[in-house]
Protein backbone atom coordinates (compact mmCIF):
# COMPACT_ATOMS: atom_id res chain seq x y z
CA UNK A 1 0.00 0.00 0.00
CA UNK A 2 1.30 3.47 -0.71
CA UNK A 3 1.57 6.23 1.84
CA UNK A 4 -1.75 8.01 1.73
CA UNK A 5 -0.65 10.89 3.89
CA UNK A 6 0.47 14.15 2.37
CA UNK A 7 4.20 14.69 2.48
CA UNK A 8 3.60 18.22 3.70
CA UNK A 9 1.71 16.98 6.74
CA UNK A 10 4.18 14.14 7.45
CA UNK A 11 6.98 16.65 7.55
CA UNK A 12 5.35 18.76 10.22
CA UNK A 13 6.92 17.94 13.58
CA UNK A 14 4.47 16.80 16.28
CA UNK A 15 3.90 19.27 19.11
CA UNK A 16 6.71 19.24 21.68
CA UNK A 17 4.11 19.53 24.38
CA UNK A 18 2.36 16.27 23.55
CA UNK A 19 5.06 14.00 25.00
CA UNK A 20 5.11 15.96 28.19
CA UNK A 21 1.34 15.95 28.41
CA UNK A 22 1.29 12.16 28.29
CA UNK A 23 3.69 11.85 31.22
CA UNK A 24 1.80 14.38 33.35
CA UNK A 25 -1.60 12.84 32.62
CA UNK A 26 -0.40 9.50 33.94
CA UNK A 27 0.93 11.00 37.15
CA UNK A 28 -1.31 11.20 40.18
CA UNK A 29 -1.08 14.17 42.57
CA UNK A 30 1.05 16.15 40.14
CA UNK A 31 0.63 19.91 40.28
CA UNK A 32 0.55 21.39 36.84
CA UNK A 33 1.52 24.93 35.97
CA UNK A 34 1.19 23.97 32.35
CA UNK A 35 -2.21 25.15 31.23
CA UNK A 36 -2.94 27.85 28.71
CA UNK A 37 -6.45 28.76 29.74
CA UNK A 38 -8.06 30.70 32.59
CA UNK A 39 -8.88 28.93 35.84
CA UNK A 40 -12.00 31.05 36.19
CA UNK A 41 -15.26 29.63 34.96
CA UNK A 42 -17.18 31.50 32.28
CA UNK A 43 -19.12 34.30 34.06
CA UNK A 44 -22.59 32.93 34.68
CA UNK A 45 -24.60 35.51 32.73
CA UNK A 46 -22.57 34.59 29.64
CA UNK A 47 -23.19 30.86 30.04
CA UNK A 48 -26.85 31.56 30.70
CA UNK A 49 -27.18 33.44 27.42
CA UNK A 50 -25.78 30.40 25.61
CA UNK A 51 -28.22 28.09 27.40
CA UNK A 52 -31.15 30.41 26.72
CA UNK A 53 -30.35 30.50 23.02
CA UNK A 54 -30.65 26.72 22.87
CA UNK A 55 -33.87 26.76 24.89
CA UNK A 56 -35.32 29.30 22.49
CA UNK A 57 -34.45 27.06 19.58
CA UNK A 58 -31.66 29.17 18.07
CA UNK A 59 -29.91 26.02 16.96
CA UNK A 60 -29.51 26.71 13.25
CA UNK A 61 -26.65 28.07 11.15
CA UNK A 62 -25.97 31.78 11.29
CA UNK A 63 -24.64 33.73 8.33
CA UNK A 64 -21.12 32.64 7.37
CA UNK A 65 -19.63 35.78 8.84
CA UNK A 66 -21.46 35.36 12.12
CA UNK A 67 -24.53 37.12 13.53
CA UNK A 68 -24.64 40.79 12.48
CA UNK A 69 -25.47 41.81 16.05
CA UNK A 70 -22.38 40.06 17.37
CA UNK A 71 -20.17 41.59 14.68
CA UNK A 72 -21.53 45.03 15.55
CA UNK A 73 -20.80 44.41 19.23
CA UNK A 74 -17.26 43.30 18.36
CA UNK A 75 -16.70 46.54 16.39
CA UNK A 76 -17.94 48.62 19.32
CA UNK A 77 -15.72 46.69 21.71
CA UNK A 78 -12.61 47.17 19.56
CA UNK A 79 -13.22 50.85 19.02
CA UNK A 80 -13.93 51.62 22.67
CA UNK A 81 -11.14 49.46 24.11
CA UNK A 82 -8.33 49.83 21.57
CA UNK A 83 -9.36 52.67 19.26
CA UNK A 84 -9.38 50.46 16.19
CA UNK A 85 -12.38 51.05 14.00
CA UNK A 86 -13.96 48.34 11.87
CA UNK A 87 -17.28 48.04 10.14
CA UNK A 88 -19.30 44.89 10.85
CA UNK A 89 -18.68 43.82 7.25
CA UNK A 90 -14.97 43.72 8.04
CA UNK A 91 -15.41 41.03 10.70
CA UNK A 92 -15.69 37.24 10.48
CA UNK A 93 -16.59 35.30 13.61
CA UNK A 94 -14.44 32.16 13.85
CA UNK A 95 -14.12 28.97 15.87
CA UNK A 96 -11.70 30.45 18.34
CA UNK A 97 -8.73 32.63 17.42
CA UNK A 98 -7.11 29.33 16.38
CA UNK A 99 -9.31 29.11 13.33
CA UNK A 100 -8.68 32.79 12.68
CA UNK A 101 -4.92 32.06 12.46
CA UNK A 102 -5.49 29.19 10.06
CA UNK A 103 -7.97 30.84 7.69
CA UNK A 104 -5.94 34.04 7.56
CA UNK A 105 -2.74 32.21 6.63
CA UNK A 106 -4.52 30.08 4.05
CA UNK A 107 -6.02 33.21 2.52
CA UNK A 108 -2.71 35.01 2.16
CA UNK A 109 0.04 32.42 1.53
CA UNK A 110 1.26 31.49 -1.91
CA UNK A 111 3.99 28.85 -2.27
CA UNK A 112 7.32 30.43 -1.42
CA UNK A 113 5.88 33.31 0.58
CA UNK A 114 7.79 33.86 3.78
CA UNK A 115 5.95 34.65 6.98
CA UNK A 116 7.95 36.04 9.89
CA UNK A 117 7.22 34.61 13.32
CA UNK A 118 8.80 36.02 16.49
CA UNK A 119 10.23 33.19 18.58
CA UNK A 120 9.51 31.92 21.14
CA UNK A 121 5.80 31.93 20.31
CA UNK A 122 2.60 29.99 20.44
CA UNK A 123 3.05 26.59 18.83
CA UNK A 124 0.50 26.85 15.99
CA UNK A 125 1.91 29.64 13.86
CA UNK A 126 4.72 27.84 12.07
CA UNK A 127 2.76 24.64 11.28
CA UNK A 128 -0.20 26.72 10.07
CA UNK A 129 2.08 28.69 7.75
CA UNK A 130 3.52 25.42 6.41
CA UNK A 131 0.10 23.86 5.94
CA UNK A 132 -1.02 26.98 4.09
CA UNK A 133 1.90 26.48 1.70
CA UNK A 134 4.02 29.34 2.98
CA UNK A 135 7.46 29.25 4.56
CA UNK A 136 7.71 30.10 8.26
CA UNK A 137 10.76 32.18 9.16
CA UNK A 138 11.56 32.51 12.85
CA UNK A 139 12.69 35.85 14.20
CA UNK A 140 14.63 34.94 17.29
CA UNK A 141 13.80 37.24 20.16
CA UNK A 142 15.55 36.91 23.47
CA UNK A 143 15.48 38.08 26.99
CA UNK A 144 17.97 40.88 26.46
CA UNK A 145 15.56 42.73 24.19
CA UNK A 146 12.52 41.86 26.25
CA UNK A 147 11.30 39.16 23.84
CA UNK A 148 10.00 41.67 21.33
CA UNK A 149 10.87 42.37 17.70
CA UNK A 150 12.80 45.49 16.78
CA UNK A 151 13.40 47.35 13.54
CA UNK A 152 16.95 46.00 13.34
CA UNK A 153 15.83 42.42 13.82
CA UNK A 154 13.22 42.75 11.10
CA UNK A 155 15.63 44.33 8.67
CA UNK A 156 18.02 41.43 9.12
CA UNK A 157 15.43 38.77 8.17
CA UNK A 158 13.26 40.48 5.57
CA UNK A 159 13.86 39.19 2.02
CA UNK A 160 12.01 39.93 -1.21
CA UNK A 161 9.93 36.83 -0.46
CA UNK A 162 8.71 38.09 2.92
CA UNK A 163 4.99 38.70 2.73
CA UNK A 164 3.74 38.94 6.27
CA UNK A 165 4.68 39.05 9.92
CA UNK A 166 2.76 37.54 12.80
CA UNK A 167 2.75 39.80 15.85
CA UNK A 168 1.65 37.79 18.88
CA UNK A 169 1.54 40.31 21.73
CA UNK A 170 0.81 40.01 24.61
CA UNK A 171 2.86 36.90 24.07
CA UNK A 172 2.44 33.27 24.95
CA UNK A 173 4.83 31.97 26.37
CA UNK A 174 6.96 34.97 27.41
CA UNK A 175 4.28 37.35 28.69
CA UNK A 176 5.99 40.15 26.76
CA UNK A 177 3.91 43.04 25.47
CA UNK A 178 4.76 45.65 22.86
CA UNK A 179 4.20 49.28 23.82
CA UNK A 180 3.06 51.96 21.42
CA UNK A 181 6.64 53.24 21.11
CA UNK A 182 7.95 49.77 20.35
CA UNK A 183 5.27 49.24 17.70
CA UNK A 184 6.04 52.67 16.25
CA UNK A 185 9.66 51.58 15.98
CA UNK A 186 8.83 48.74 13.57
CA UNK A 187 5.96 50.47 11.76
CA UNK A 188 8.00 52.16 9.04
CA UNK A 189 10.02 49.02 8.30
CA UNK A 190 6.79 47.08 7.84
CA UNK A 191 5.42 49.74 5.49
CA UNK A 192 8.70 50.11 3.57
CA UNK A 193 8.90 46.36 3.01
CA UNK A 194 5.20 46.26 2.13
CA UNK A 195 4.37 43.56 4.69
CA UNK A 196 1.03 42.43 6.02
CA UNK A 197 0.74 42.18 9.81
CA UNK A 198 -1.21 39.34 11.34
CA UNK A 199 -1.74 40.67 14.82
CA UNK A 200 -2.83 37.97 17.26
CA UNK A 201 -4.22 39.94 20.18
CA UNK A 202 -5.98 37.14 22.03
CA UNK A 203 -4.46 38.27 25.36
CA UNK A 204 -5.23 41.96 24.77
CA UNK A 205 -7.38 42.32 27.89
CA UNK A 206 -4.67 40.85 30.09
CA UNK A 207 -2.00 43.52 30.41
CA UNK A 208 -0.69 44.73 33.74
CA UNK A 209 1.20 47.89 32.97
CA UNK A 210 -0.89 50.18 30.84
CA UNK A 211 -3.51 49.29 28.28
CA UNK A 212 -2.93 47.12 25.26
CA UNK A 213 -2.09 48.93 22.03
CA UNK A 214 -3.21 47.37 18.77
CA UNK A 215 -0.85 47.90 15.87
CA UNK A 216 -3.93 48.47 13.69
CA UNK A 217 -4.46 51.77 15.54
CA UNK A 218 -1.12 53.16 14.27
CA UNK A 219 -0.91 55.46 11.26
CA UNK A 220 -1.06 53.61 7.97
CA UNK A 221 -1.35 50.19 9.60
CA UNK A 222 -5.06 49.41 9.50
CA UNK A 223 -4.99 48.69 5.77
CA UNK A 224 -2.12 46.23 6.15
CA UNK A 225 -3.23 44.50 9.33
CA UNK A 226 -5.34 41.43 9.95
CA UNK A 227 -6.43 41.60 13.57
CA UNK A 228 -7.17 38.35 15.39
CA UNK A 229 -8.86 38.17 18.74
CA UNK A 230 -11.39 36.13 20.65
CA UNK A 231 -13.32 35.53 23.84
CA UNK A 232 -11.32 32.67 25.36
CA UNK A 233 -8.85 34.52 27.53
CA UNK A 234 -10.62 37.77 28.39
CA UNK A 235 -13.99 36.22 29.20
CA UNK A 236 -12.79 32.77 30.30
CA UNK A 237 -14.60 31.10 27.40
CA UNK A 238 -12.01 28.67 25.99
CA UNK A 239 -14.42 25.75 25.60
CA UNK A 240 -16.95 27.83 23.68
CA UNK A 241 -14.48 28.16 20.81
CA UNK A 242 -15.27 31.64 19.63
CA UNK A 243 -12.95 34.21 18.11
CA UNK A 244 -12.85 36.66 15.25
CA UNK A 245 -10.78 38.15 12.50
CA UNK A 246 -10.97 41.77 11.34
CA UNK A 247 -9.43 43.05 8.13
CA UNK A 248 -10.06 45.45 5.27
CA UNK A 249 -12.79 44.15 2.93
CA UNK A 250 -10.50 43.01 0.13
CA UNK A 251 -8.55 40.67 2.41
CA UNK A 252 -11.50 39.75 4.59
CA UNK A 253 -13.60 38.59 1.67
CA UNK A 254 -10.91 36.05 0.79
CA UNK A 255 -10.58 34.92 4.40
CA UNK A 256 -14.36 34.51 4.44
CA UNK A 257 -14.13 32.15 1.48
CA UNK A 258 -11.83 29.80 3.39
CA UNK A 259 -13.97 30.03 6.50
CA UNK A 260 -17.19 29.46 4.60
CA UNK A 261 -15.98 26.36 2.81
CA UNK A 262 -14.16 24.90 5.79
CA UNK A 263 -16.42 25.77 8.71
CA UNK A 264 -19.68 27.28 7.46
CA UNK A 265 -20.15 29.34 10.62
CA UNK A 266 -19.07 29.45 14.25
CA UNK A 267 -21.38 27.60 16.67
CA UNK A 268 -24.61 29.54 17.14
CA UNK A 269 -24.91 28.92 20.87
CA UNK A 270 -21.37 30.22 21.41
CA UNK A 271 -22.14 33.29 19.32
CA UNK A 272 -25.06 34.14 21.61
CA UNK A 273 -22.86 33.68 24.65
CA UNK A 274 -20.19 35.92 23.11
CA UNK A 275 -22.78 38.58 22.39
CA UNK A 276 -23.82 38.50 26.05
CA UNK A 277 -20.16 38.79 27.09
CA UNK A 278 -19.83 42.04 25.15
CA UNK A 279 -23.23 43.46 26.06
CA UNK A 280 -23.12 42.75 29.78
CA UNK A 281 -19.47 43.68 29.73
CA UNK A 282 -20.17 47.09 28.26
CA UNK A 283 -22.91 47.76 30.82
CA UNK A 284 -20.66 46.90 33.75
CA UNK A 285 -17.52 48.41 32.20
CA UNK A 286 -16.09 44.92 31.93
CA UNK A 287 -16.14 44.46 35.67
CA UNK A 288 -15.74 40.68 35.46
CA UNK A 289 -12.71 41.04 33.17
CA UNK A 290 -11.29 43.66 35.51
CA UNK A 291 -11.66 41.38 38.51
CA UNK A 292 -9.89 38.53 36.75
CA UNK A 293 -7.10 40.84 35.65
CA UNK A 294 -6.61 42.11 39.21
CA UNK A 295 -6.37 38.54 40.43
CA UNK A 296 -3.90 37.54 37.70
CA UNK A 297 -1.80 40.58 38.54
CA UNK A 298 -1.53 39.55 42.21
CA UNK A 299 -0.36 36.11 41.16
CA UNK A 300 2.04 37.55 38.61
CA UNK A 301 3.71 39.78 41.20
CA UNK A 302 3.84 36.95 43.70
CA UNK A 303 5.48 34.53 41.26
CA UNK A 304 7.89 37.14 39.88
CA UNK A 305 9.04 37.80 43.41
CA UNK A 306 9.36 34.12 44.28
CA UNK A 307 11.21 33.08 41.10
CA UNK A 308 13.69 35.91 41.35
CA UNK A 309 14.19 35.13 45.04
CA UNK A 310 14.86 31.49 44.14
CA UNK A 311 17.57 32.58 41.73
CA UNK A 312 15.59 31.71 38.60
CA UNK A 313 15.94 35.02 36.84
CA UNK A 314 12.59 36.08 35.58
CA UNK A 315 11.84 38.53 32.82
CA UNK A 316 9.14 40.99 33.95
CA UNK A 317 6.18 39.73 31.96
CA UNK A 318 3.53 42.39 31.59
CA UNK A 319 0.82 40.50 29.78
CA UNK A 320 -1.04 37.20 29.30
CA UNK A 321 -0.81 34.79 32.26
CA UNK A 322 2.65 33.32 31.86
CA UNK A 323 6.09 33.86 33.32
CA UNK A 324 9.13 32.69 31.43
CA UNK A 325 11.92 32.28 33.96
CA UNK A 326 15.41 31.32 32.89
CA UNK A 327 16.76 28.14 34.46
CA UNK A 328 20.30 28.72 33.17
CA UNK A 329 21.57 29.25 36.73
CA UNK A 330 20.83 25.59 37.51
CA UNK A 331 23.09 24.35 34.74
CA UNK A 332 20.14 22.61 33.11
CA UNK A 333 18.26 23.62 30.00
CA UNK A 334 14.50 24.10 30.10
CA UNK A 335 13.70 20.58 29.04
CA UNK A 336 16.05 18.94 31.53
CA UNK A 337 14.74 21.19 34.27
CA UNK A 338 11.09 20.47 33.48
CA UNK A 339 11.69 16.72 33.39
CA UNK A 340 13.71 16.69 36.61
CA UNK A 341 11.21 18.90 38.43
CA UNK A 342 8.32 16.72 37.35
CA UNK A 343 10.11 13.58 38.46
CA UNK A 344 11.36 14.92 41.79
CA UNK A 345 8.54 17.14 42.97
CA UNK A 346 5.69 16.39 40.60
CA UNK A 347 5.33 19.93 39.36
CA UNK A 348 4.68 20.30 35.64
CA UNK A 349 5.98 23.32 33.76
CA UNK A 350 6.41 23.50 30.01
CA UNK A 351 9.96 23.57 28.59
CA UNK A 352 10.58 26.82 26.73
CA UNK A 353 11.96 24.91 23.76
CA UNK A 354 8.41 23.81 22.91
CA UNK A 355 7.82 27.39 21.75
CA UNK A 356 10.75 27.61 19.40
CA UNK A 357 14.19 29.15 19.29
CA UNK A 358 15.22 31.46 22.09
CA UNK A 359 13.27 29.52 24.70
CA UNK A 360 15.76 26.70 25.29
CA UNK A 361 16.95 27.89 28.68
CA UNK A 362 13.53 28.82 29.92
CA UNK A 363 10.41 27.24 31.30
CA UNK A 364 6.87 28.52 30.84
CA UNK A 365 4.97 28.87 34.06
CA UNK A 366 1.27 29.60 33.86
CA UNK A 367 -0.38 31.53 36.66
CA UNK A 368 -3.89 30.59 35.63
CA UNK A 369 -4.10 28.89 39.03
CA UNK A 370 -5.32 29.99 42.43
CA UNK A 371 -2.77 31.62 44.70
CA UNK A 372 -3.06 28.61 47.00
CA UNK A 373 -2.02 26.27 44.19
CA UNK A 374 0.82 28.57 43.19
CA UNK A 375 2.00 28.74 46.78
CA UNK A 376 2.17 24.94 46.96
CA UNK A 377 4.01 24.77 43.63
CA UNK A 378 6.53 27.38 44.78
CA UNK A 379 7.15 25.36 47.93
CA UNK A 380 7.92 22.29 45.83
CA UNK A 381 10.15 24.14 43.36
CA UNK A 382 12.13 25.58 46.27
CA UNK A 383 12.56 22.10 47.68
CA UNK A 384 13.71 20.88 44.27
CA UNK A 385 16.30 23.65 43.94
CA UNK A 386 17.62 23.12 47.48
CA UNK A 387 18.11 19.42 46.84
CA UNK A 388 20.11 20.27 43.75
CA UNK A 389 22.46 22.36 45.87
CA UNK A 390 23.07 19.57 48.34
CA UNK A 391 24.23 17.27 45.55
CA UNK B 1 -9.20 51.96 53.70
CA UNK B 2 -8.86 51.66 49.91
CA UNK B 3 -5.25 50.68 50.38
CA UNK B 4 -6.43 47.82 52.57
CA UNK B 5 -8.94 46.53 50.06
CA UNK B 6 -6.55 44.13 48.36
CA UNK B 7 -5.00 43.04 51.64
CA UNK B 8 -8.41 42.29 53.15
CA UNK B 9 -9.50 40.42 50.07
CA UNK B 10 -6.40 38.23 50.26
CA UNK B 11 -7.00 37.53 53.94
CA UNK B 12 -10.67 36.83 53.33
CA UNK B 13 -9.70 34.22 50.75
CA UNK B 14 -7.14 32.62 53.01
CA UNK B 15 -6.30 34.09 56.39
CA UNK B 16 -3.37 31.71 56.81
CA UNK B 17 -1.24 33.61 54.32
CA UNK B 18 1.89 34.80 56.06
CA UNK B 19 2.99 38.45 56.07
CA UNK B 20 5.87 37.36 53.86
CA UNK B 21 3.58 35.92 51.21
CA UNK B 22 1.23 38.89 51.43
CA UNK B 23 4.16 41.27 51.03
CA UNK B 24 5.25 39.48 47.85
CA UNK B 25 1.76 39.52 46.38
CA UNK B 26 1.13 43.16 47.29
CA UNK B 27 4.62 44.33 46.40
CA UNK B 28 5.17 45.87 49.85
CA UNK B 29 7.53 45.31 52.73
CA UNK B 30 6.80 42.58 55.21
CA UNK B 31 6.82 45.05 58.09
CA UNK B 32 4.32 47.31 56.41
CA UNK B 33 1.96 44.37 55.93
CA UNK B 34 2.37 43.26 59.54
CA UNK B 35 1.59 46.75 60.79
CA UNK B 36 -1.50 47.10 58.66
CA UNK B 37 -2.87 43.72 59.68
CA UNK B 38 -2.23 44.53 63.33
CA UNK B 39 -4.03 47.85 62.96
CA UNK B 40 -7.01 46.18 61.25
CA UNK B 41 -7.19 43.64 64.07
CA UNK B 42 -6.86 46.28 66.76
CA UNK B 43 -9.57 48.50 65.30
CA UNK B 44 -11.95 45.55 65.04
CA UNK B 45 -12.18 45.78 61.24
CA UNK B 46 -10.99 42.18 61.20
CA UNK B 47 -13.33 40.47 63.64
CA UNK B 48 -11.69 37.05 63.78
CA UNK B 49 -10.14 34.31 61.68
CA UNK B 50 -12.10 31.11 61.30
CA UNK B 51 -12.41 27.96 59.22
CA UNK B 52 -15.27 27.48 56.80
CA UNK B 53 -16.53 23.93 57.03
CA UNK B 54 -18.23 21.84 54.43
CA UNK B 55 -20.86 19.91 56.38
CA UNK B 56 -21.40 17.59 53.45
CA UNK B 57 -17.87 16.28 53.93
CA UNK B 58 -18.05 16.01 57.70
CA UNK B 59 -19.79 13.33 59.62
CA UNK B 60 -21.27 15.86 61.96
CA UNK B 61 -24.75 15.68 63.31
CA UNK B 62 -25.64 19.30 63.22
CA UNK B 63 -28.76 21.09 62.12
CA UNK B 64 -28.78 24.62 60.81
CA UNK B 65 -31.80 26.85 60.59
CA UNK B 66 -32.69 30.38 59.69
CA UNK B 67 -35.45 31.82 61.85
CA UNK B 68 -37.40 34.87 60.84
CA UNK B 69 -38.48 36.73 63.97
CA UNK B 70 -41.12 39.40 64.29
CA UNK B 71 -40.77 41.56 67.40
CA UNK B 72 -42.25 44.60 69.07
CA UNK B 73 -39.61 47.29 69.12
CA UNK B 74 -39.00 48.67 72.57
CA UNK B 75 -39.40 52.29 73.41
CA UNK B 76 -36.17 54.30 72.91
CA UNK B 77 -34.16 51.12 72.28
CA UNK B 78 -35.75 50.09 69.00
CA UNK B 79 -34.66 46.60 67.98
CA UNK B 80 -31.24 46.69 69.60
CA UNK B 81 -32.15 45.43 73.06
CA UNK B 82 -34.11 42.43 71.82
CA UNK B 83 -31.49 41.60 69.17
CA UNK B 84 -28.75 41.73 71.77
CA UNK B 85 -30.75 39.45 74.04
CA UNK B 86 -31.09 36.87 71.26
CA UNK B 87 -27.37 37.15 70.52
CA UNK B 88 -26.53 35.86 74.00
CA UNK B 89 -27.68 32.31 73.28
CA UNK B 90 -24.67 30.22 72.30
CA UNK B 91 -26.62 28.27 69.67
CA UNK B 92 -27.26 31.53 67.81
CA UNK B 93 -24.57 32.03 65.17
CA UNK B 94 -25.71 35.26 63.50
CA UNK B 95 -28.38 37.87 64.03
CA UNK B 96 -29.33 40.45 61.44
CA UNK B 97 -31.95 43.22 61.40
CA UNK B 98 -33.76 42.90 58.08
CA UNK B 99 -36.33 44.77 56.06
CA UNK B 100 -39.53 43.13 54.86
CA UNK B 101 -42.21 41.11 56.62
CA UNK B 102 -39.97 40.12 59.52
CA UNK B 103 -37.61 42.11 61.69
CA UNK B 104 -34.74 39.81 62.57
CA UNK B 105 -33.02 36.96 60.79
CA UNK B 106 -31.51 34.56 63.32
CA UNK B 107 -29.16 31.77 62.19
CA UNK B 108 -28.80 28.94 64.63
CA UNK B 109 -26.93 25.67 64.83
CA UNK B 110 -28.18 22.78 66.95
CA UNK B 111 -27.30 19.15 67.49
CA UNK B 112 -30.64 17.85 66.24
CA UNK B 113 -33.98 18.83 64.85
CA UNK B 114 -35.37 18.51 68.35
CA UNK B 115 -32.83 20.81 69.93
CA UNK B 116 -33.53 23.50 67.36
CA UNK B 117 -37.27 23.11 67.86
CA UNK B 118 -36.85 23.37 71.60
CA UNK B 119 -34.75 26.48 71.24
CA UNK B 120 -37.47 28.14 69.16
CA UNK B 121 -40.43 27.08 71.24
CA UNK B 122 -38.98 27.42 74.70
CA UNK B 123 -36.33 30.11 74.47
CA UNK B 124 -36.92 32.35 71.48
CA UNK B 125 -40.71 32.43 71.56
CA UNK B 126 -40.66 32.90 75.29
CA UNK B 127 -39.01 36.29 74.97
CA UNK B 128 -41.67 38.82 75.72
CA UNK B 129 -41.35 41.11 72.73
CA UNK B 130 -41.16 38.25 70.20
CA UNK B 131 -44.47 38.25 68.34
CA UNK B 132 -43.93 35.37 65.95
CA UNK B 133 -41.27 33.17 64.38
CA UNK B 134 -40.88 31.19 61.16
CA UNK B 135 -38.21 28.49 61.21
CA UNK B 136 -36.54 27.42 57.98
CA UNK B 137 -34.28 24.41 58.25
CA UNK B 138 -31.29 24.53 55.95
CA UNK B 139 -31.25 21.43 53.76
CA UNK B 140 -28.12 21.93 51.70
CA UNK B 141 -25.46 24.59 51.39
CA UNK B 142 -24.32 25.43 47.89
CA UNK B 143 -22.20 28.47 48.59
CA UNK B 144 -20.78 29.48 51.95
CA UNK B 145 -19.00 32.78 52.58
CA UNK B 146 -18.41 33.24 48.88
CA UNK B 147 -17.09 29.72 48.37
CA UNK B 148 -19.04 27.28 46.21
CA UNK B 149 -19.07 24.04 48.19
CA UNK B 150 -20.60 21.80 45.54
CA UNK B 151 -18.19 20.69 42.86
CA UNK B 152 -18.98 22.06 39.41
CA UNK B 153 -17.24 22.25 36.08
CA UNK B 154 -14.92 19.89 34.28
CA UNK B 155 -11.20 19.91 34.83
CA UNK B 156 -8.62 21.43 32.53
CA UNK B 157 -6.12 19.36 30.62
CA UNK B 158 -2.91 19.50 32.66
CA UNK B 159 -0.60 20.68 29.88
CA UNK B 160 -1.69 22.89 27.02
CA UNK B 161 0.06 25.01 24.43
Amino acid sequence: MRDFVSRKIREIAPSGIRKFFDIVSEMKDAISLGVGEPDFGTPWEISEAGIRSVQKGFTHYTSNKGMPKLREAICKFLSSRYKVHYDKEEVVVTVGASEAIDVTLRAICDPGDEVLIPMPSYVSYAPCVSMAGGTPVGVECNESNGFIVTKEMLQSVITPKTKAIILPYPNNPTGAIMTRAQLEDIRQTIIDSDLLVISDEIYSELTYDGKHVSIASLDGMRERTVLLNGFSKAFAMTGWRIGYVCAPRDILDQILKVHQYAIMCAPTMAQYAALAALETGRESRYEAVEEMRTEYDCRRRYLLHEFNAMGLKCFEAKGAFYLFPSVASTGMDGEEFANALLKAEKVAVVPGSAFGKGGENHIRVSYAYSLEELEEAVKRIKKFLNKGEEI
Amino acid sequence: MDKNKELLSLLTQDCRRTPKQLAAILDESENEVKQRVAELERSGAIVKYSAILNDEMLDRDSVHAMIEVKVTPQKSKGFDAIAEEICRYPEVKSVYLISGDFDLAVFIEGKSLRSVSLFVSEKLSAIESVLSTATHFILKKYKVEGVITTKTGGGRLPVQP
